[in-house]
């Protein structure tokens, strides 16, 4: 026996192995079947539709439909559509405010509940809490709270003898009043901020303390360092949502006053169901593609720089 | 670490303060649910209503239909939940314990989606949906999770996955068992909380989502409880006490759903932020 399994070994095994491998690969594919399918209907399938839709001067309520090349591109870029620009720069404005409000509003929320506090898991919860109400009730809880004349807000700051706002019925402040009403959710942030923090050595702490420095010392050197990894997750995932902002849009403002909150997404919306011209809606949805491939790719890009891995990553 | 108990202190305030910011809009929400409007308009304002005034919630509930809103988004919710279940845990598997060739780079294709707007897919999903005669039905609204239900889910699954110890596989094969049986009767049973954050994520997306229902359905009939309470708000704007009531009413199974299963939410939350 010990002598026949060597001299009749490889040919079986090599059999073998590969039935075994063409095994694996033919349940691999249909247990992830419906992934990849869902890739291919439901992701691929309309990227590529949209891209070829862009590309046409679709329009629900007309009848024939017609390739224009890239014109729908050169519509949007012509200076002719101030709608686009103006739903650009509002967008921009909107990313550029929410998105550092959120990141540093969340990670001060989230080092104060990493202090060696009793009532952790209290805050923690009454904190996380607003970030699972329904946007639609969520916008109807601030729309009341900013009212002008009865809300609450207004009504403590005339209490206090401050000035009062016109909030999201204002042009100058309905971008503003909208970050506030975002910042309302930022829990989920919070969280894996806190997950980042927990996650540093108590030794690295201690040895700031042997050395005499204080609390900035361990923010700076330590903390902030240590937690770069968190902060970049945590940037991408808030440009990527920021860029997308609808809901607001739709429920608070309708993208008034003035075309002020001229959301992106809204103004794409608004140009495929309520204009019905899918075609142009479609060009508008690659460009924002687009841009948050871009806006991502630079921030990638800079988290060489700042970004710090441990264990000779990147650094 | 041990911070100074002066340190301490001024933490204590400030989480306090920043807690109170938080939840102060949920006090004002249920206080004005409960008010007349004649009370809600005080000036300084009122914070204990007298006499509480239960019946807003009834004239709210009963001025529009929010019975069949209820139904409708419970058979969407539950539809896509079982869905999403299903088949994301499935392809997980197939993602993390099954080993082929050429399935990271599946995974990391896949994964790519991530990133996408969902705006890029919108208008061609839209127009293929009513093209098939599925407009103002429920169908675009569900069969997409029945298709690995999301990228996020199975990215979060595998994770968890990958943690489970190989020998438990082959203890299994040497007794006999195909790839469905270690699914079935190993992995899925272990990754009981892992299957629970998905489906707790995936009922409060489901609830919450608004910009599917409000392009899919037309008919007043369908309508979830997401698009009847923007309903609600167009015809009753300045009723702020049914409004407000209605809203708490929407919220309520959120906070019940995460209250009941905080525990996994934060675990969930935390097993995708640390893999950025």
């Amino acid at each position: 026996m010990q002598t026949n399994i060597p001299m009749n070994a490889p040919v079986p095994v090599r059999r073998k192995a590969g039935v075994r491998e063409r095994k694996a690969l033919f349940y691999g594919l249909l247990f992830t079947a419906p992934a990849v399918l869902g890739f291919i209907l439901f992701t691929a399938g309309p990227m590529i539709a949209s891209f070829v839709l862009s590309l046409t001067d679709y329009n629900v309520f007309k009848e024939s439909v017609s390739f224009i090349g890239f014109d729908n591109y050169a519509r949007l870029f012509s200076g002719q559509d101030e709608s686009f620009y103006r739903s650009l720069g509002v967008t921009f404005y909107f990313v550029l405010l929410r998105v550092p409000a959120c990141i540093i509003i969340s990670f001060i929320i989230a080092l104060l509940l990493n202090m060696n506090i009793k009532a952790r898991a209290l805050f923690r919860t009454i904190i996380y809490l607003p970030s699972i109400v329904p946007a639609v009730a969520s916008a109807m809880i601030w729309m009341w709270l900013l009212n002008p004349d009865l809300g609450l807000i207004n009504m403590m700051l005339k209490w206090l003898h401050l000035p009062t706002s016109d909030w999201i019925f204002s042009e100058k402040s309905v971008i503003p009043s909208i970050v506030l009403t975002t910042l309302w959710g930022i829990g989920g942030t919070v969280i894996i901020f806190l997950a980042g923090l927990s996650g540093i050595p108590k030794q690295y702490y201690e040895a700031v303390d042997v050395d005499g420095g204080g609390w900035y010392h361990k923010l700076r050197h330590i903390t902030i360092p240590m937690v770069t990894p968190t902060i970049f997750f945590n940037a991408v995932m808030t440009i990527i949502s920021s860029f997308q902002v609808f809901n607001e849009a739709y429920i608070l403002t309708q993208g008034g006053p003035n075309d002020k909150s001229l959301f992106f997404v809204f103004y794409l919306w608004r140009t495929a169901f309520r204009d019905t011209e899918m075609g142009y809606a479609s060009a508008l949805a690659w460009v924002l593609f687009v841009i948050i491939l871009a806006f991502t790719f630079l921030v990638f890009r800079s988290s060489k720089s700042w970004v710090h891995y441990e264990g000779g990553g990147p650094s | 670490m041990r911070e100074s108990r002066l340190k301490l202190g001024a933490g204590y305030v400030a989480l306090g303060l920043i807690s109170l910011l938080f939840i102060i809009p949920f006090i004002w929400l249920i206080r004005s649910s409960l008010m007349d409007l004649s009370q809600i308009f005080v000036m300084p304002p009122e914070w204990i209503p007298h006499p509480f005034h239960w019946d807003n919630y009834k004239r709210a509930l009963t001025s529009l239909p929010f019975g069949t809103y209820f139904v409708n988004t419970l058979v969407i919710v539950a539809s896509v939940m079982i869905g999403t279940v299903l088949t994301s845990t499935i392809s997980a598997f197939g993602f993390s314990r099954i080993r082929w060739k050429g399935r990271d780079a599946v995974f990391a294709v896949l994964l790519s989606s991530m990133m996408l707007p969902g705006a890029v897919t919108l208008i061609p999903s839209f127009l293929g949906w009513k093209e098939l005669g599925f407009y103002d039905t429920y169908y675009p609204l569900i069969v997409p999770s029945f298709f690995g239900g999301g990228i996020f889910n199975i990215f979060l699954l595998r994770q968890f996955y990958m943690s489970i110890p190989k020998d438990f596989d082959e203890a299994a094969v040497v007794d006999g068992a195909g790839y469905f049986q270690i699914y079935w009767r190993i992995i899925l049973p272990l990754s009981r909380s892992a299957v629970i954050v998905v489906a707790l994520f995936t009922f409060l997306g489901t609830w919450n989502d608004f910009m599917g229902p409000l392009i899919y359905l037309k008919s007043d009939s369908r309508f979830t409880l997401a698009l009847g309470l923007q309903m609600f708000q167009g015809s009753y704007s300045a009723q702020w006490d049914l409004l407000m009531a209605a809203s708490a009413v929407v919220i309520l199974p959120c906070v019940l759903i995460f209250l009941l299963g905080q525990r996994y939410f934060l675990e969930g939350i935390t097993l995708t932020g640390l893999k950025g």
